[in-house]
């Protein structure tokens, strides 16, 4: 006959977990006041109003203005993320590859305009797209064009706007992940006669893909959201999602139809998400390890 | 909707300990406005003489938005403003919906004496802004556009447009710009206002949001004309930047005074309402910032100089040139119905 004895080591893990969750506490209690219970609060107002009530869902589903500019978010996400890839790639890559202090000074200048207000750095962009602006002057005493060229108030220029205050989302998990990749492995490559090109085709490329999509994954979710830059640079006409959020509140004076295109926009975040969770751990994306 | 700059929940903030901390006057009321340049000329215009001439205490209070804050205190059952100084359209709605008090005018001579269309049951115009066709003087140094069918005719005056991104007067314009005449406008051929707007549509270069952004926009030379508010023009020119507007089809805009319902001072509210449009307060606005009274016997007083009174929206002979906005129309579902078709207007 077994009897079961008490293991001493199991018993002083559950009261490590119960420590554990008693320091995490606050912190949760915290998150759970300011967002979940607001977001939730705001949720429900999106189907209650008066008794149960579909109709704010039924009109984001219906009425083409908000599959328009649903297209139209993602449509601008997805170039956003393109650009800040493609210039925000190199710029990981040389951060990794100079020495240590380069290395420092590089990351320095991507970070440094996050102290910068957005506001302060879309107005900067206005001051240099605009038809009078330092761009299209220059542009203009070179000779190069003999009309303004129309590089703001249109969606061109709320993109330009947006790549630069979310290329440092793309590179710091680039730089992340190139930061593992063994240099040995690159040495050995050259040993075996690649060409610099091949090994990087072959070797480097294929090891920095999870950054490449951690880093897609935060710049593409971030944009979605994105307020400031289309409201100020696009012209009235680049009407994104989050403009849609803050313009039914003024139109319908209640909540919940604000918050019914919230909840959808929050939903497709959470898909894509789930997705990218099936190649690639979340933590990697948001915890940047 | 708010064109004064404001200094929003600091100040708000500050309101509510000043409330707490106000001496125990024997009567006082708790008065809102928007913040600012703006509630700081009306403080020394309005506020301060009316709370010596009642003997009341006027506190004070500010937010750029009240709307969203008048639901939430009269459905609370308890609100602690009296008066808010809030665009006209908030004060018919709030009225229809039991957010507002109904006023008996018998009680405010002065605002009784005010035409009918300076007034609603609920509540008396404060002062008047206008939306007015603004224009560079280095692009058009004369013959330049003088009414909306002008800004309409991209042929005769070429150059680079922007409308407000709301349809609040911006139907009001097309539908002049179609023919109508100023004092035909209402109710709104709203079919006829949009199918006006689709022809000028590909050549509205900005749909601006903000009064700042509509001064940036004609400062920095942007755009050649422009719908803006009159009080943000003027002082781009003041800066020095080669600017002007004409009042002509204008729309004549304002904001006015109602009280909350069930307001905790409601007597004084009523007192103080009728002080604060008194013709010789309302003179006053005006000498301390570029808004006309809302009042018009304001000009029957000898305190605004005439020089200063034909640079204010609301002086008689400006007024006579505009177009006076009902908000009645733009509160009822007809208006409603506009505001929501704007959304696919835009985006289409």
């Amino acid at each position: 006959m077994v009897t079961s004895v008490p293991d001493p080591s199991q018993k002083h893990q559950r009261r490590e977990h119960g420590l554990m969750l008693a320091l995490v506490s606050p912190a949760l209690l915290v998150i759970l006041l300011l967002i979940v219970l607001p977001v939730g609060w705001l949720a429900w107002q999106s189907i209650y109003h008066d008794g149960f009530t579909l109709e704010n869902y039924r009109r984001v589903f219906t009425e083409d203005i908000y599959w328009r500019s649903f297209a139209l978010t993602f449509e601008i996400s997805l170039a956003v993320t393109l650009i800040a890839l493609l210039l925000g790639y190199p710029v990981a890559y040389l951060a990794n590859s100079v020495p240590k202090g380069w290395s420092i000074l590089i990351l320095s200048l991507v970070v440094l305009p996050f102290w910068t207000s957005v506001l302060v750095r879309a107005y900067a962009w206005l001051a240099l797209l605009q038809r009078t602006g330092v761009i299209n002057q220059f542009l203009r005493y070179l000779d190069v064009i003999s009309e303004p060229l129309a590089l703001v108030h249109n969606t061109f220029g709320t993109v330009v706007a947006t790549v630069h205050i979310l290329l440092p989302f793309m590179v710091l998990p680039l730089y992340a992940t190139m930061q593992k990749i063994p240099g040995d492995l690159m040495q050995a490559g050259a040993s075996l006669g690649a060409s610099p090109s091949l090994t990087f085709a072959r070797v480097f490329l294929p090891l920095s893909l999870p950054g490449v999509l951690a880093g897609c994954t935060m710049v593409f979710v971030l944009c979605l959201g994105f307020y400031i830059t289309p409201e100020l640079l696009g012209g009235g006409r680049t009407v994104m999602v989050s403009m849609l959020v803050s313009r039914n509140v003024e139109l319908y004076n209640q909540f919940g139809a604000a918050s019914a295109v919230a909840v959808v926009l929050l939903l497709g975040v959470l898909l894509i998400f789930a997705i990218v969770s099936r190649f690639i751990s979340l933590d990697r994306i948001l915890g940047q390890k | 909707m708010t064109m004064k700059q404001n200094l929003g929940l600091g100040c708000a903030l500050l309101g509510a300990i000043g409330l707490t901390t106000a001496a125990d006057a024997a009567e006082q009321i708790t008065f809102v406005s928007q913040g600012g340049a703006y509630q700081q000329a009306q403080t020394v215009a309005i506020l301060d003489p009316s709370a010596k001439k009642l003997g009341i205490t006027i506190n004070q209070d500010s937010i750029p938005d009240a709307w969203p804050a008048i639901k939430t205190q009269v459905g609370s059952g308890k609100p602690i403003w009296d008066v808010v100084d809030t665009p006209t359209g908030y004060c018919l709605r709030g009225g229809e919906q039991g957010l507002i008090e109904k006023l008996d005018f018998s009680k405010i001579p002065n605002a009784a004496a005010m035409p009918e269309a300076y007034r609603s049951p609920y509540s008396v115009s404060y002062e008047f802004y206008s939306s007015v066709l603004a224009f560079s003087q280095k692009t058009f140094p004369k013959d330049a556009p003088n009414s909306w069918a002008d800004f309409w005719d991209v042929k005769k005056f070429p150059g680079r447009r922007a409308l407000r991104n709301h349809p609040i007067a911006t139907l009001e314009a097309a539908l002049m710009a179609d023919g109508v005449a100023p004092d035909k406008l209402y109710p709104l051929d709203v079919d006829r206002a949009f199918k006006k707007l689709e022809e000028i549509k590909p050549n509205i270069t900005v749909w601006w949001t903000s009064g700042a952004q509509s001064a940036q926009l004609l400062n920095d030379g942007e755009v050649d004309m422009e719908m803006a508010w009159n009080g943000r023009v003027s002082a781009v020119a003041k800066e020095g930047a080669k600017v002007t507007f004409t009042y002509n089809q204008g729309i004549l805009q304002s904001t006015s005074l109602c009280i909350l319902k069930g307001a905790p001072n409601l007597d004084t509210a009523v007192k103080f309402l009728n002080e604060a449009v008194d013709p010789v307060h309302q003179a006053n606005l005006p000498l301390n910032i570029d808004y006309g009274p809302g009042n018009p016997k304001a000009f029957e007083t000898s305190v605004i100089k005439p020089e200063r009174a034909a640079q204010l929206p609301s002086e008689p002979a400006n007024a006579a040139k505009q177009a006076l906005m009902s908000y009645a129309w733009w509160s009822s579902p007809a208006g409603e119905a506009a505001e929501k078709r704007w959304a696919s207007f835009m985006q289409k």
